[in-house]
């Protein structure tokens, strides 16, 4: 029995269903990213709030750990996230606290405004956190820098994809790309597809495989971190997060691309 | 009430009548691309199918796509466009395009995601098969037909039913080359006599009873060479339309050019051949094709009408004033139906352009504004919701403006056609797409829509001489290309006047050659002179017919007089003079033609 945390599957998205249970059961630490003036205003039972903004101002090893000792993890408790942002933001969380070394965390199926609107429980309680001591067991295998990129894109075998809207892509991005943008990759009340769904997405797309995958979006990481745990959901083994993105790699003043000979702005009704 | 509890009292959308789609086609295209990828699918083959399947190349870039999604009849119900605002979010730019033939396009679509989107569009009954290629194209249907005052009788279910014929029927997939059907509703609102078959609904009284039939005109078309149409007979009686309409794909498919791709279109068949002795060979052929089919060969006409029914309003949150701007909109995009009490109401877009958001939100007002509980496209690159009560208009309005659909002047001049031009498509020379949208900007600011004089005419911009623009039946037309002073290039295009395709149909007389820096000031100062000489009961387009046929007896009172004075608007200025002269429309380099390989992309 003892074993039975070990053999734990390793599981990208949490169901509603399943959530509202482990909530009952305290089996679990809510995470809601939202601003802090939306979680006040109410949330998931028993959610503790993390603002990204918050995260992001210093998203150290060392400073992270702080955040995840003050919320009341430790390395066996089990953490869901949720945002307001078809799961973007929640994955940049979820991705960071994996590269801490935490391995039982998922995303929640659906956004809160999905959770809201199907009428599901919510209130404006804070909960009392008991610090926990979580431990430091770095995965460098889930991150990409912008070193690493440059040097891994030349390998055969490595995709790179672009996870930006199509007209920024076509714009400018890292040479070789793929663009998949992130609406791509959820359903209609999902942030992620059904894994048959995005399977067969991925694959057509020739993202398959063990080939090593690394993401990245505009700016820290969100909308690729959603792409690093669609690529999870189906199962393939080695994903990589560029998480400082393409701005960092604009400021590097590294190669860039463009589609010329096309205005496909003038196309867009925006 | 919370925003779902409203979302709920919606009732769910009506369904199409007809189911256009194959689901299993998203599967063969998906496998098609990877043998095509892995070269076990030649070039040549594989963009045969690909264009069969409604999938155009993309300008410059072969790994890109767009995809041509029909709407036959111009028929589009509410949870499609629901669909269409998904796929073009996640499958696209996030936009969508109207295209002047009822159809709607996603561009700059990754190939290997096209059969995504044929899955997206199999769940909603649409199909972007035979949108492209040598096939018969979306069967149009004018959008006033049923509503239209000046109609004989609605010809919507006919243009249904020789869609459904002729999908995916062997007897249309390898044509010369394209064929296109339009069906309309009156002379008037025409768009029948520059179409391979275009058709008017006329009833005939017979022996003391009214019989159903059609004014049938064959030839006619747009292109680097146009032509009108030719009328059939006086009058084709509606058991005679399949056979007539067999007989004539028939003869093309058996005598068109095979070879020669500019010119195989059937036009340049009736052209070369004579309209007389085409027209023997099609009654002929029509004698043998009906002694020789079946019974089973007829239309599948269905006739039931649709079912009205006012959408119970939820109690207007806004109280009841009637937001600015209210009668300038409606008087430029409300369209007044036969049926009392009802109006017909155009969305003005921007060249076609709208956005997924948009597209959304539009799902929702059809069924919370449109009787008939569906929409149908425009003959311009929009869309229309009929069938709007009288005193649903404001409502409307303001539902319209909280989403940015709100602009005035769809069924005026202010609302110019431009063809995608060098925004994806491989043969364009000039910006067409965004020179209608400038255009629209300024004369809506202007006003102009809501000068009556002008509301007849119309502005249609194709971005080379092939003519998806449509520039050859606009009141002013123009196609582009470039031009060169001493060594710098330019955009520049060619104008025409005069063109109409209503009753008195012609093709527009070329005029001059305008900068398209300089398009804007040309067009204002041939409104300023027709001010100055018009006679009181003249509106532009009515003058413009007259000068163009050298009629009038005014100042002016040739073409030859408008060019004299136009001429000097269009010289080029020194490159270190207007630097911006030289560049086009959403380009601040500057300009140079390159072109791709055309796959006639509308």
């Amino acid at each position: 029995m003892c074993s039975l945390s070990h053999e734990k599957i390793v599981k990208t998205t949490t169901d509603i269903e399943s959530l509202r249970s482990e909530i009952r059961d305290k089996s679990v630490r809510v995470i809601d990213v939202r601003r802090e003036e939306d979680y006040k205003q109410n949330h998931i039972p028993t959610a503790v709030n993390l603002p990204l903004a918050k995260l992001l101002s210093d998203d150290s090893p060392e400073r992270v750990l702080k955040i995840v000792n003050s919320m009341g993890i430790d390395d066996e408790t089990s953490v869901v996230v949720y945002d307001d942002t078809f799961g973007a933001l929640a994955s940049r969380v979820a991705w960071t606290l994996e590269y801490l070394g935490h391995s039982d965390v998922s995303l929640l199926e659906t956004t809160y405004s999905k959770w809201k609107s199907i009428g599901l429980e919510s209130d404006d309680l804070v909960p009392e956190i008991q610090s926990k001591e979580h431990s430091i067991n770095l995965k460098p295998e889930i991150l990409a820098t912008s070193d690493y990129l440059e040097s891994a894109k030349e390998r055969e075998g490595v995709i790179l994809v672009d996870n930006r809207e199509r007209l920024n892509y076509l714009e400018q991005h890292i040479p070789g790309a793929l663009s998949l943008p992130y609406r791509t990759l959820s359903s209609q009340d999902k942030i992620l597809r059904p894994k048959e769904d995005m399977k067969r997405l991925l694959d057509n797309r020739g993202i398959s495989g063990d080939s090593e995958i690394i993401t990245y979006c505009g700016s820290v990481g969100t909308l690729s971190g959603l792409a690093y745990y669609a690529l999870k959901s189906v199962g393939l083994p080695n994903a990589k997060l560029y998480v400082r993105s393409f701005k960092e790699w604009k400021s590097l003043s590294k190669p860039t691309e463009k589609q010329e000979d096309a205005n496909y702005w003038d196309l867009s009704a925006e | 009430m919370t925003i779902s509890n409203l979302k709920q009292s919606r009732p769910k959308s009506k369904k199409g009548k007809i189911n256009w789609a194959r689901s299993q086609e998203a599967d063969y295209f998906a496998n098609a691309v990877k043998l095509y990828r892995q070269g076990k699918f030649d070039a040549d083959s594989f963009r045969r199918f690909r264009l069969q399947h409604g999938a155009y190349g993309t300008r410059l870039a072969d790994d890109y796509a767009m995809v041509r999604v029909k709407f036959p009849a111009g028929e589009v119900y509410p949870h499609q466009l629901e669909k269409l605002s998904q796929l073009s979010e996640q499958f696209s730019i996030g936009s969508a395009h109207f295209s002047t033939r009822e159809n709607i396009q996603l561009h700059w679509v990754v190939l290997e995601d096209v059969s995504e989107i044929f899955r997206g569009l199999a769940e909603v009954g649409l199909t972007s098969r035979e949108a492209c290629g040598n096939s018969v194209r979306n069967v149009m249907c004018s959008p006033l037909s049923g509503v239209c005052p000046d109609e004989e009788f609605d010809s919507t279910p006919y243009a249904l039913a020789t869609a459904r014929f002729f999908l995916r029927n062997p007897m249309a997939q390898n044509l010369p080359r394209k064929f296109k059907f339009n069906f309309t509703c009156c002379e008037r609102h025409g768009m029948v006599r520059m179409v391979d078959v275009g058709l008017i609904p006329q009833i005939r009284i017979q022996e003391g009873n009214p019989q159903k039939g059609f004014k049938i005109f064959l030839g006619g078309g747009l292109g680097n060479r146009s032509f009108v149409g030719h009328q059939l007979e006086e009058f084709t009686p509606e058991e005679d339309l399949l056979y007539t309409s067999i007989a004539v794909v028939r003869i093309f498919d058996r005598l068109g050019d095979r070879k020669n791709l500019a010119r195989n279109r059937m036009r340049y068949l009736v052209n070369d051949m004579g309209w007389e002795k085409f027209q023997n060979l099609v009654l002929k052929e029509r004698a043998i094709v009906r002694a020789t089919q079946s019974v089973v060969t007829k239309l599948n006409v269905d006739d039931t009408p649709n079912e009205l029914k006012r959408p119970i309003k939820i109690s207007d949150e806004g109280g009841s004033s009637i937001p600015d701007g209210y009668a300038r909109w409606s008087k430029g995009n409300a369209f007044k139906q036969k049926q009392s009490g009802y109006y017909s109401v155009f969305i003005t877009l921007e060249a076609g352009d709208i956005t997924s958001n948009q597209l959304h939100a539009l799902s929702e007002i059809i069924q919370d504004f449109s009787s008939e509980g569906l929409a149908r496209c425009g003959f311009s690159q929009n869309i229309s919701l009929r069938y709007v009560h009288e005193d649903d208009l404001p409502q409307l309005y303001s539902k319209l403006l909280k989403v940015g659909l709100a602009k005035s002047g769809a069924l005026t001049m202010t609302a110019p056609i431009g063809c995608s031009g060098t925004t994806s498509c491989n043969l364009a020379l000039t910006n067409s797409h965004r020179l209608a949208k400038e255009i629209q900007r300024k004369f809506l600011d202007l006003k102009l829509d809501e000068d009556d004089d002008l509301r007849d005419s119309s502005i249609k911009i194709s971005g080379c001489p092939n003519s998806c623009g449509q520039h050859g039946i606009a009141t002013i037309g123009f196609f582009g290309g470039g031009a060169r002073f001493d060594k710098d290039m330019y955009p520049n295009y060619m104008m025409q006047l005069g063109g109409r395709s209503d009753g008195e149909t012609m093709l527009g007389i070329s005029s001059i050659r305008v900068p398209a820096k300089r398009v804007i000031p040309v067009i204002l100062k041939i409104i300023e002179l027709f001010k100055q000489n018009k006679k009181p009961e003249d509106d532009l387009k009515s003058w413009i017919h007259r000068v163009v046929n050298g009629v009038d007896d005014s100042e002016i009172k040739s073409l030859e007089d408008i060019k004299k004075i136009l001429m000097p608007l269009t010289l080029p200025p020194s490159k270190t003079d207007d630097a911006d002269f030289y560049a086009d429309y959403g380009s601040d380099t500057s300009y140079h033609t390159k072109t791709g390989k055309g796959e006639c992309a509308a």
